[in-house]
This record gives structure tokens, C-alpha cells and sequence, in this order.
């Protein structure tokens, strides 16, 4: 039971975080409230089917496609939709909510409303601590590791990162200083977006695909990134774990515990914001009070 | 006595109603909709408009709250479903008839409204949105948690209809919507909605000027959440039956997308956009080759017209017909090339 709810907190917490950095990475270059960014992980899951499971492409190429190909379509959607009404705070936030009930009535119409299964990448399985744990699942978590990884090298080591990091403590500054504000934004969506479509990608094989699967995690990304504060990537990822490990001991020891889990979730994140209204680690803006 | 009060009446048309556009419209609206039963009582019409009347105050009050006070609530479906299953649970449950167990739904309303305000007090911008969300969303799952009292995710059945004549429940929704909007209105364009204004605008400067902003927040929660609350236990009992689909995200995104479509900070706009959308995406799903289409011809249309009209479609329009002019701020028809109260020279 322990083992079960460690492993598979672990697995959850994962892919919570890769969505979770991406929409906060948003939140703090652009200041984005990017209700889209799960649609994109749902777009990348059906990539995956399509290229993967249907056209029979090989896995790792129909991940990589996948990936570029959901990175391409957020870019189009931001310069066709979002950048053209960056002034209009509201105007921005139901833009992202219309882009997502797009792709997801797009997905029906394709698709058709019905669940979808895809099946393992990889087969077999492996014994650890007593837990079976498929080596699918040991995928993900590498994956998900080695991303997070990756992201925190681009933003901790490189110029690139540098300017995201620069623009979102501030961003007239950061003009000032010689940064192109407009492409470290059009950078940090390209980023994001795909950090949502390795997630999409690598859960497509674990949990079953089909055209809602936007909105559970999008409720559970949203408590997340408010919890450990918006435009905070260290807060994204403790949230994550937090909420990951919550909703899964939850499901595994109340009874009807899958209907609780994100009231249990979002309970918690209700409490921090009472206490701490910017969030564990959120940034207070001064100009914005 | 009467005839004064015509003359009255009159006067008050011809200087205040008549000499713009925009109010002249309002005006036409109101009595189309009170006239309409006179030339049909097709069931299947009035079904539409109540359902739209609805939806109209449902809008309206969230524009109330995150138009006028800036508090950009995304989980308004709190208030709406909220009434709705007390409303029921009451008529249910307990037996009250529904014009006692409607005001009683509001009322809940209106304290969850004050509670909300009170937990979101300290929280700003996206983070009040973001709370705001969650919150319906564990009250549902509290329901599910309790299928016996709620009926699960079927919900509530056999909730008493007001009355079963539809021509009377159809002037109940249209009328409960002009009385509920134009006090919203009303209260919005009182000494109370300035202060709501500057709530938003700038809370430091607000408490600097010795007004207690805690109330203000407190009371614009209530009243909006009031408002929702109306048409959510109207709804129920409208329906026959509750379920969690009061509660639901897409319900809430629908009152933040026709408010920002229609034009915020207005309570017109909201419902113009209601009035426009609702009815259009109806009558499209009856077409049997738009069925599967309709919510993404809805999404579509709302892309389009944030992209060529940001501010909602209402301002727009009303920018073509009229002009504000520079000295006095009051409006004119775009025709006219002097101020109908200061004389003014218009370009």
C-alpha cells in the first residue's frame, strides 16, 4: 500500500510538474493566465495515437514529432490569437479558454467523444520494493526527470534563460537593457508548450486519451502552480509533489476517495492562499498591488 | 393626477430615451420581450427565451462583481448552482412551495457570496480567479461524496415547476431578468458602484480616502451572488430537476465569456451578449449538419470578436451609433455636430 502510493504520488507528481513549470513559466515571462496549456498536452496525447498507434511510425519518432509539431501549433495560436489583444487583460484569458474549447470540440469532431486506448511504448515490467512497476511507468519518470532537468540547466546556465529569468522579474527593465521582450516571450511559450506536450506524450500510454482529458489536470495545475505561487518554478515543482502525493494518498485511503481527491487538493490550496495569499514562493508585485 | 404623470412619462421619453440610440434599443428590447407571447406561445420559443432570460442574469451579476469591483471570480457557478440545489433540496425535502424555497436558494446564495468575500479578501488578480475556480468544484465533489441527499451526479428529480402554464413562467424569467438587471444597473450607477469602480481601479488609494474597502468587497459578493442565485434556483425549479451541470467549470467560463464578449463594466453588454449567442447556438444545434459543430462555431465567434472588437461587442457598436462629447462627457447620436446639453461643437 505504502509502495503503491509512493510510486505511483511519484508518476503523478511528475507529470503535474512538467505542466505545472510550463504554465508558470507563461504566468512570469508573459503573464499569461494560459487556460490553453493542458489542451496542448491533450493535442500531443492525440498526436501520439494518431502517428504512433495508427500510422504505425516508430515511438521515438512519433514523440519527437508530436512534441515539435504541438510547439509549432501553440506558437501559430499565440501570434494569431493572443498577441493581438496582449493590452486586454480578459480579453487574453477567455482567448486561451475559446483556443482550448477549439481543439477540444476539434478532437470530437475527428476523433469522436470516446475513450482511447494506446499501448505501452515499451513492454515488460520490473520489480521494485515489492511494487510491479511497468517499465512504461519507469519511462515516464525518466522522462519527466530528465526534462525537468533540462529546463532548469536552459534557465539556470544559458543566456536564453538569463533573459526569461530577467523578463519575468521585470519587464521594462529588461527592455532597458537590451532584451528582445517579444521573442523571450515568443521563447518561453515555445518552451512551455512543449514541456505540456512531453507530458501529454508520455502520459498518452498510461491513462486512456480522449477529448475532455484537458480539464481534470488543468483544476489540478491551477491549484498547483496558486499554491506554490504563480511564476515560481521551485513553487511549481514542491506544489506538485504536494498535490501529486495528496490526491493519491487520497485516492488510496478514503473511501470514495476518486471523488475527493480534488476537493482534497484544492482544500489545501484554498487553506495556503488564506494564510499566504501570494503562494508559498509567489513573487509580490509592487506595481501591481 | 394621470395625465400629469403621462406628460411626465412623456417628457422623460422624449429628452432622456429618445435622443440616443443605444437607449432607444434597450427600450424596443424590453417591450419585444414583454409583447412577444402576444403573436406566439410556441413552447418551444419561450423554452429558448427563458433559458436565455436566465443565463442574462446570471451574466449580468458576474459583470456586477468582476466588471465593476475588478474581482474576476471564475467559479460563479458556486452562487448559480449553489441556490439551485438549495432551492430543490428545500422543495424536496422539506415542502415548502417554490416561491418560499426560491427567495430561501438566493438567500444561501448571498451568504456563501459574503463568505467567498471574506476568504478572497487578501487575494489579488489571478489568484482570486484561480480560488474563486476551485471553489465550485469541491462543493461538487462534497455532493458526490453524499449521492443519498444530492441524488450523485443524476442530482435532484421531480423539483415543483413555479406553474405549468408557460406563457406565465415565461413572463416570471423575463420579467425577474429586467427587474434584476436594471436594479444591478441601477446600484451600479449609484454612489455604490463608484466606489466599486475605484475598488477595482485602485484599493491603497480607497483605504487612504477612509472607506472601508472590506464591506464594499463583502456587499459586491453578496449582491451579485444574490442576483445568481435567483436565476439558479429559478433554473431548478424551471427544469424539473438539479444536477451537478449547475456547478460545473464550462458554466462558470460561459458568464466570464459572454461578459467579456458583450462588454464589461455595463451589465448590458453581458446581456446583449446572452441574447445574441445563447438563441444563435441553439437554433444552429436544430440543424442537423451544425449539431456536432456548435460549440465550436460558439468558440469561433468569440475569437473573432475579441480579435476585432477587444473591449466587446456592445462598446463597439456603441462607438459607431454615438459620440461622447469632449466638454461634458454626455453622449450624442454620431449625427449630430453640436452637444444635445452643452452645445458644444462636435467634430
Amino acid at each position: 500500500m505504502l509502495q503503491d502510493i509512493i510510486l505511483t504520488g511519484l508518476i503523478n507528481s511528475g507529470v503535474y510538474a512538467l505542466l505545472a513549470v510550463g504554465f508558470s513559466l507563461i504566468f512570469g515571462v508573459a503573464r499569461i493566465v494560459n487556460i490553453t496549456h493542458t489542451a496542448f498536452y491533450m493535442v500531443a496525447a492525440y498526436f501520439v495515437y494518431v502517428l504512433g498507434h495508427l500510422w504505425g511510425v516508430p515511438s521515438w519518432l512519433a514523440i519527437v514529432s508530436a512534441v515539435i509539431a504541438v510547439v509549432i501549433l501553440g506558437l501559430i495560436s499565440y501570434r494569431l490569437v493572443i498577441e493581438p489583444v496582449r493590452e486586454h487583460e480578459t480579453a487574453v484569458l477567455i482567448g486561451t479558454i475559446a483556443l482550448a474549447a477549439i481543439f477540444q470540440e476539434l478532437m470530437i469532431i475527428i476523433f469522436g467523444g470516446h475513450y482511447l486506448s494506446i499501448p505501452s511504448l515499451i513492454d515488460g515490467y520490473a520489480q521494485l520494493a515489492g511494487v510491479r512497476i511497468t517499465n512504461q511507468q519507469l519511462l515516464t519518470l525518466a522522462i519527466v526527470v530528465l526534462t525537468l532537468v533540462g529546463v532548469w540547466l536552459l534557465l539556470a546556465k544559458t543566456r536564453l534563460g538569463l533573459a526569461i529569468r530577467t523578463t519575468a522579474e521585470d519587464r521594462e527593465v529588461a527592455n532597458l537593457m537590451g532584451m528582445n521582450v517579444r521573442h523571450v516571450a515568443l521563447w518561453t511559450i515555445g518552451i512551455s508548450v512543449g514541456l505540456a506536450a512531453i507530458g501529454g506524450v508520455v502520459v498518452a500510454p498510461l491513462f486512456v486519451v480522449d477529448p475532455l482529458m484537458w480539464l481534470d489536470p488543468l483544476i489540478t495545475v491551477l491549484a498547483i502552480v496558486v499554491l506554490g505561487g504563480l511564476g515560481s518554478l521551485k513553487g511549481s515543482v514542491l506544489g506538485a509533489l504536494t498535490i501529486g502525493y495528496v490526491e493519491t494518498a487520497t485516492v488510496f485511503l478514503l473511501p470514495a476517495g476518486s471523488f475527493l481527491k480534488s476537493a482534497v487538493a484544492l482544500s489545501i490550496m484554498v487553506l495556503v492562499l488564506v494564510v499566504r495569499p501570494e503562494g508559498l514562493f509567489g513573487v509580490v508585485f509592487e506595481e501591481e498591488r | 393626477m394621470a395625465t400629469r404623470f403621462l406628460r411626465r412619462g412623456l417628457t422623460f421619453l422624449r429628452t432622456e430615451v429618445f435622443v440616443l440610440p443605444s437607449r432607444i434599443i434597450v427600450l424596443v428590447f424590453a417591450l419585444g420581450l414583454l409583447l412577444l407571447p402576444l403573436f406566439t406561445d410556441d413552447a418551444y420559443i419561450l423554452r429558448i427565451l427563458i433559458m436565455t432570460s436566465l443565463l442574462a442574469i446570471f451574466a449580468a451579476s458576474w459583470d456586477f462583481l468582476a466588471g465593476y469591483s475588478g474581482q474576476v471570480n471564475f467559479g460563479h457557478a458556486l452562487f448559480f448552482g449553489g441556490a439551485a440545489y438549495t432551492s430543490a433540496l428545500i422543495n424536496v425535502h422539506i415542502g415548502l412551495p417554490p416561491l418560499l424555497s426560491i427567495p430561501l436558494g438566493a438567500l444561501f446564495a448571498g451568504v456563501l457570496g459574503a463568505l467567498v468575500g471574506l476568504l478572497c479578501l487578501r487575494l489579488r488578480g489571478p489568484y482570486l480567479s484561480l480560488v474563486t475556480l476551485a471553489l465550485p468544484i469541491i462543493l461538487v465533489s462534497l455532493f458526490f461524496a453524499v449521492p443519498d441527499l444530492t441524488g450523485g451526479e443524476l442530482g435532484i428529480r421531480r423539483v415543483a415547476r413555479i406553474t405549468n402554464d408557460r406563457v406565465i413562467n415565461y413572463y416570471i424569467a423575463v420579467v425577474l431578468m429586467l427587474v434584476v438587471c436594471s436594479i444591478l444597473w441601477k446600484i451600479g450607477d449609484s454612489k455604490f458602484g463608484l466606489i466599486l469602480h475605484a475598488l477595482r481601479e485602485d484599493q491603497v488609494a480607497l483605504r487612504a480616502a477612509g472607506i472601508n474597502t472590506t464591506r464594499y468587497k463583502v456587499m459586491a459578493f453578496a449582491i451579485s451572488a444574490v442576483a445568481a442565485g435567483l436565476a439558479g434556483a429559478v433554473y431548478g425549479h424551471f427544469l424539473r430537476s438539479v444536477g451537478p451541470a449547475t456547478l460545473d467549470v464550462q458554466l462558470s467560463f460561459q458568464a466570464v465569456i459572454f461578459g467579456v464578449v458583450g462588454g464589461m463594466v455595463s451589465i448590458v453588454g453581458p446581456v446583449a451578449a446572452v441574447f445574441v449567442l445563447y438563441p444563435l447556438t441553439e437554433y444552429l444545434a436544430d440543424f442537423e449538419t451544425f449539431r456536432a459543430f456548435r460549440l465550436l462555431i460558439f468558440a469561433v465567434i468569440v475569437l473573432l470578436v475579441l480579435l476585432f472588437m477587444p473591449r466587446g461587442f456592445v462598446p463597439w457598436i456603441r462607438d459607431r451609433l454615438e459620440t461622447v462629447c469632449r466638454r461634458c462627457k454626455n453622449r450624442n447620436v454620431a449625427a449630430r455636430t453640436t452637444c444635445r446639453v452643452c452645445a458644444t461643437v462636435l467634430r
